[in-house]
């Protein structure tokens, strides 16, 4: 961190780097306001954020630490006439919470899965196979390797080189992570389960072992949130309107899939899907898609139905089973009791959104959605946002008769005055906040798996997995499976998020989804199922609750809440965008970033006196010209 | 998969075009000359306004266009003093890459090529036209649909000495997968397709590739339409056992089977199609495939009636298509004698035509005791057909009974009966499902039509009143259609009964077909349609003795021209206006009877007398 000093005036303060205060930082600054945008984290994006394995790793601990009690240092001596001071609660966590991590593969390489109990404890001492597997072995390397070394050759033959020297120093790190299992049962003890029954189904599948995930580490960008970006919902709106899109690259969800029966089915949603789906019969295909062709437009049938559920309009549609379910939890992505208007107008949402960008509606931005926030932090910058990550904010100075945020001092004692600030929910201390709701939280798992869900002709899909609820009372889980090329996981594996509603912790409510779908030690007859490398569960609060102003705070101090548990990205640009307008009512929120070539600079005078341009011109001209006959010089 | 390796950058309407910016260097150019805070005292970049930019704009084309015109003009002058060096090769791909549609431009180009090509060995030429390649497609890039750069990458890589048709499929994949209904590139591709040998097989894996991802693409379909004969012949064996024996016939012509498929791959076919009609039934390319997969029969090339008049001393032969008779080759053999005969067709408008008719020298068979026979030999076609003339006959024909196999399935007639069956219970199931759905309801008719004509008749009729409901801007047609399917309906009950009245009153009529399976009628009533002409085409009625056509709309008596037995015409309440319509009539030399009430034509002045000196046959007049 650079020692001088902050400037000591700005118009608006943001501390905390989330999607919202990004957004709101962009925007300020985009219409000239002075912003000075602070993270307590070494990182941006906050509970947005996407890490590396190994930066996950160091989250995890992150959040096992117990938070250094910082001594309240007294600023009074900072405080003018008619100020008071709020303090900021200290850096907790507890926005994170139930953290498990279970590792299901051995920490070395494993060079092949074909080994018998013995064979493997044997191996996870030695590092060495036995010299009697090792040509069959050796062949199955050969063929993994190369296939991996298609995508990418200069790190497989690495690899296959320096393994040796590597594995030492991973050791140590996978120790450190071992230290992070909190209730996790003994990984090792169901491991030679794991690998009998793997190596019955597919016995070429290459075992990738945990040195291995960390050593490729980079490769993995992990989000804490799982969403996507419907690609007319208000994220991409915004991102096309302000120009920030140019920041950023993104891949097309390919494919909806749902969870019934015990297996993997994809959703037709779009017209070639529909076509060529080859579980619907044809009468079903043109119900199908005369239901989503009328529902686009409100009807008087339609409205009959308000307030009562929508799988009943859907059950007098006539639809079919089938159908019923891929519209009801996959379409509409609702539950079974929802009320029609709600789930025709989540419908409606999907369908508006489809293709724009490809087979579903929507989008998923190359390497995490931890990107997004910082695009916009990015924007910020370039308009003249000034940054500062592990900074934080101690209190507020406020004054007395107008209850308004004059200043704040930041973690180096320094007086910054704002005239706003916007704040991230997790530094406003418990008692300022006005709690409406109890507050809800969300259930997350990130696995690392070794194969697709529903492996296709392509191994290169992102897929969005919807599970309803298996018995009513259970949960709908929402479950995004990454591939490679998304740039948030390395070749050869899948990343996969799952997500819902809290009801216990994270991992009660989705373990019995994850071993029904994926092949763990704990999971019986799943050999087609893909491996669980490595899995992570935790709590997350749901940032849906919590209000922008109401709190026992300054009127000029706003709240931004973290992630929500909804797919797309509305609560966040809705909360940045009233943010912003209660900050500044007049102005447009986000216009266009203007092209470089478009912007005017002091000195640089383009609507200077005539004379000057047309001399300009001239020059050029005289410069063109000369060119024009060097080259035909040349040319003769 | 195209769609998971590209990645997607959103771009708002306005900057689609401007070419992209890396954003690492965006930044770093903002953070080099961005002002720093205090600098900014308005609190707010300067931004150059609309006017400013529109007039920078302004002076950025007049430039470019002064540029363009001057290198034109030399251009021009180069060609006319007939240089062909490297400076005119610049010139020419700096203009077309500003403007890839100037013809002359490319003609110049290969006038030079084609000049280097003697003066340069193989692989100069080989890295020459690789580069006229690469130039041609940063031409194609500003202009995917430029006629001038597609033509001229087709020339470049025929003459590619060493060419790489690998790379110009993937080219036109590209191109494809940017828009699937780009027809050019589609042309271009069947070019590299036929050079490089690429498997049919992998074609049409190309086509179910394009189709799964739209399936709305007339190109595909039809691309597919030609691979699937190549790739699944039909099976050699007759196709129907009501066809003629082989023996009369001649050997089958490559059109009426190379384009059959065999039936299993047929059946897929039809699973594939359904999808997509079922999907979206508004869809037009699928049905038009449906259709052409449920086949198209063509009718056996024949002589299909002769028939003889003693009266007359004529002879009037029918035949299964229009044809000139006069370059045909048609012969004529009277009593192992071949005849010198004049053929004419049944009327002077014709030169092709159904019927033909022939004067045979006065009393060669005039005498009712003696009995000839006649030969009508088609020797283009290598085939013919007898007639034998009996003594105390007046006349005599020989013709196949026109059964329905044979005449009217020619829509949809080559599937088995089982496999329409069950084409046309997938339509219905449509039909419940999308009532009013044009394109299913017409596929129905057709369907309905090859199984069974006179047993879906109430059906067809009523889905046809449906087809005018929904379609109203194509009723005339469906009205045509109708009408021909009704004439059809009735030459079939006429057959079956074995007669030679032909009536068809009532029914709605709009025009009148198939004219030439009537030429043996002796009665014809057309009463109570909607008739507005009698066409040339209905003097192939040769026979016809009595017309009855009350109660039409007819204005124009055109096709009542030189029918020899013509004696009574009852054309009341029609709107026949002038005297002229009438003339053709005076062709007719035994027409005694004409009943002409209810016609405007009756209000005109004299019409008795001068219907009298232009129809002096008529005996019986009724005005």
């Amino acid at each position: 961190m650079a020692a001088e000093d902050l400037p000591s005036e700005f118009d608006v303060v943001i501390l905390g780097t989330g999607l919202a205060e990004s957004v709101v930082a962009a925007a300020c600054s985009r219409v000239g306001q002075r912003v000075l945008h602070l993270d307590r984290r070494s990182y941006y994006a906050a509970n947005w954020a996407s890490f590396t394995f190994n930066g996950l790793l160091t989250w995890i601990e992150q959040q096992h630490e117990e938070s250094p009690s910082e001594e309240v240092q007294d600023w009074s001596s900072l405080l003018e006439e008619g100020e008071e001071l709020i303090y900021l609660s200290k850096p907790d966590s507890a926005s994170i919470t139930n953290l498990q991590v279970f590792c299901f593969i051995s920490p070395e390489t494993q060079v092949s899965s074909v080994f018998s109990e013995e064979d493997e404890e044997d191996e996870a001492q030695s590092h060495d196979p036995p010299n009697t597997t090792e040509e069959e072995t050796g062949a199955d390397d050969e063929n993994a390797a190369k296939e991996t070394s298609e995508t990418e050759p200069a790190d497989s033959n690495d690899k296959e080189t320096k393994e040796e020297p590597e594995e030492a120093a991973d050791g140590g790190e996978d120790g450190q992570s071992q230290a992070a299992h909190t209730q996790g049962e003994e990984p090792e003890g169901d491991q030679p389960c794991l690998h009998a029954t793997q190596s019955q189904s597919e016995p070429t599948r290459k075992q990738i072992s945990y040195a291995q995930l960390v050593k490729e580490g980079r490769r993995f960008n992990i989000d804490l949130v799982s969403k996507l970006m419907y690609s007319r919902g208000s994220l991409v709106n915004l991102l096309i309107k302000s120009n920030v899109s140019r920041y950023a690259e993104f891949k097309n969800v390919t494919r909806i899939l749902t969870y019934r029966h015990g297996n993997v089915e994809q959703v037709p949603c779009s017209r070639a899907d529909v076509f060529a789906s080859r579980q619907l019969s044809v009468v079903e295909k043109r119900k199908l898609m005369r239901f989503l062709t009328s529902c686009v437009e409100e009807t008087e049938e339609q409205q009959a139905y308000n307030g009562r559920p929508y799988l009943e309009f859907l059950r007098d549609q006539q639809l079919g089973d089938n159908l019923q379910h891929f519209l009801l939890h996959s379409i509409a992505m609702v539950t079974e009791d929802t009320a029609t208007e709600v789930g025709l107008a989540s419908t409606r949402h999907f369908l508006r959104c489809l293709g724009h960008y490809g087979n579903t509606p929507f989008l998923f931005p190359v390497y995490g959605l931890g990107e997004i926030p910082q695009c916009f932090c990015r924007m910020c910058a370039v308009f003249g946002g000034v940054y500062c990550l592990r900074h934080s904010v101690h209190c507020l100075l406020v004054n007395k008769d107008t209850n308004r945020c004059k200043a704040v001092i930041d973690s180096r004692g320094q007086r910054i005055s704002c005239s706003h600030f916007v704040v991230e929910d997790s530094y406003v201390a418990t008692e300022r906040k006005k709690v409406a709701t109890p507050t809800r939280s969300l259930s997350r798992a990130v696995l690392i798996t070794d194969g697709s869900v529903l492996p296709g002709d392509s191994d290169q899909q992102v897929s969005l997995v919807t599970v309803p609820p298996v018995a009513a009372g259970s949960l709908a889980v929402r479950m995004v499976e990454l591939c490679p090329s998304t740039m948030t996981c390395m070749p050869g594996t899948y990343l996969v998020h799952l997500t819902c509603q809290s009801v216990g912790s994270a991992y009660e409510d989705l373990f019995p989804v994850v071993t029904r779908m994926f092949h763990t030690p704990e999971s019986c007859n799943q050999e087609k199922r893909p491996s669980v490398l490595w899995c992570l569960y935790f709590n997350m609060v749901d940032g849906a609750g919590v209000e922008v102003q109401g709190h026992d705070l300054p009127s000029n101090v706003y709240v931004c809440s973290g992630p929500d548990g909804g797919l797309g990205h509305e609560h966040a640009i809705k909360q940045a965008e009233s943010i912003f307008q209660k900050i500044l009512p007049e102005e447009d929120f986000c216009p266009p970033a203007p092209n470089p070539e478009d912007i005017i600079y002091d000195g640089e005078n383009t609507v200077t006196s005539p004379g000057d341009k047309e001399e300009k011109e001239k020059k050029e001209e005289k410069e063109k010209e000369q060119q024009k006959e060097q080259e035909l010089q040349t040319e003769e | 998969m195209l769609i998971v390796t590209c990645k997607i950058k959103l771009h708002s309407e306005k900057t689609h075009n401007k070419p992209s910016r890396q954003p690492g260097a965006c930044v770093i150019w903002f953070l080099k000359k961005s002002p720093s805070q205090t600098e900014r005292m308005h609190g707010r970049l300067k931004i150059k306004s609309t006017a400013q930019q529109e007039e920078e704009k302004r002076k950025e084309r007049e430039k470019k266009l002064k540029i363009y015109v001057t290198a034109r003009d030399a251009c021009f002058s180069k060609r006319k003093e007939g240089i062909l060096d490297d400076e005119a090769l610049q010139l020419t791909q700096q203009l077309l890459s500003a403007n890839p549609d100037f013809a002359t431009f490319w003609n110049y180009r290969r006038e030079i090529l084609m000049h280097l090509e003697t003066v340069k060995d193989e692989d100069e030429m080989q890295k020459i036209y690789e580069a006229e390649l690469s130039f041609l497609e940063s031409c194609l890039k500003v202009n995917p649909k430029s006629y001038g750069s597609w033509h001229h990458r087709g020339w470049v890589s025929v003459r590619l000495p060493r060419p790489d048709w690998a790379r110009e499929l993937s080219l036109c994949d590209r191109c494809l997968s940017l828009d699937d209904r780009n027809f050019h590139c589609w042309d271009y591709r069947r070019m590299v397709v036929k050079m490089s040998g690429v498997p049919v097989d992998q074609e049409l894996g190309f086509t179910d590739r394009l189709i799964g991802s739209n399936f709305s693409n007339y190109s595909s379909w039809h691309y597919r339409s030609t691979l699937l004969p190549l790739l699944h012949p039909e099976s050699p064996e007759p196709p129907s056992p009501c066809r003629k024996p082989p023996q009369t016939s001649p050997p089958p012509s490559p059109q009426t089977h190379s384009h059959r498929v065999c039936e299993e791959q047929l059946l897929k076919e039809y699973e594939l199609v359904q999808n997509a009609f079922f999907t979206d039934p508004n869809d037009q390319s699928a049905w038009f495939y449906y259709r052409w997969l449920l086949g198209r029969a063509e009718r056996e090339e024949m002589i299909s009636c002769v028939y003889a008049s003693r009266d007359e001393e004529r002879v009037a032969v029918a035949f299964s298509r229009p044809v000139n008779a006069q370059t045909v080759g048609l012969l004529l053999v009277l009593d192992g004698q071949p005849q010198r005969v004049e053929w004419r067709s049944v009327h002077p408008r014709f030169k092709h035509s159904p019927v033909w008719i022939c004067d045979l020298p006065p009393g060669t068979i005039s005498d009712i005791t003696n009995e000839h026979n006649l030969t009508v030999h088609w020797t283009e076609k290598h085939t013919h057909r007898d007639c034998a003339l009996y003594t105390g006959r007046t006349e005599s024909y020989c013709r196949d009974s026109a059964t329905d196999q044979e005449l009217f399935r020619s829509e949809l007639s080559v599937e088995k009966t089982s496999v329409l069956q069950s084409e046309l219970q997938s339509c219905n199931q449509l039909q419940e499902l999308e009532p009013r759905n044009k394109w299913c309801l017409l596929t129905i008719i057709l369907l309905m039509r090859a199984l069974d004509p006179l047993g879906y008749e109430k059906e067809t009729l009523a889905h046809f009143q449906t087809l005018k409901e929904v379609d109203p801007m194509r009723s005339a047609y469906y009205s045509d259609l109708c009408s021909k399917f009704m004439i059809e309906n009735t030459i079939l009950k006429m057959e079956y009964a074995e007669v030679r009245v032909f009536s068809i009153s009532d029914k709605n009529l709009t025009t009148l077909c198939h004219l030439d399976q009537l030429l043996l009628v002796t009665h014809i009533n057309l009463s109570s349609n909607h008739l507005q002409r009698l066409p040339p085409q209905f003097a192939m009625l040769q026979c016809l003795e009595v017309l009855e056509a009350d109660n039409n709309s007819i204005e124009n008596l055109e096709g009542l021209y030189r029918l020899p037995r013509l004696e009574e015409v009852s054309l009341k309440n029609n709107k026949i206006s002038a005297l002229a319509d009438l003339q053709p009539l005076a062709s007719c030399p035994k027409l005694k009877r004409l009943d002409l009430r209810g016609n405007p034509v009756t209000q005109t002045a004299n019409i008795e007398s001068e219907l009298a000196e232009l129809l002096p046959s008529v005996t019986d007049l009724l005005l």
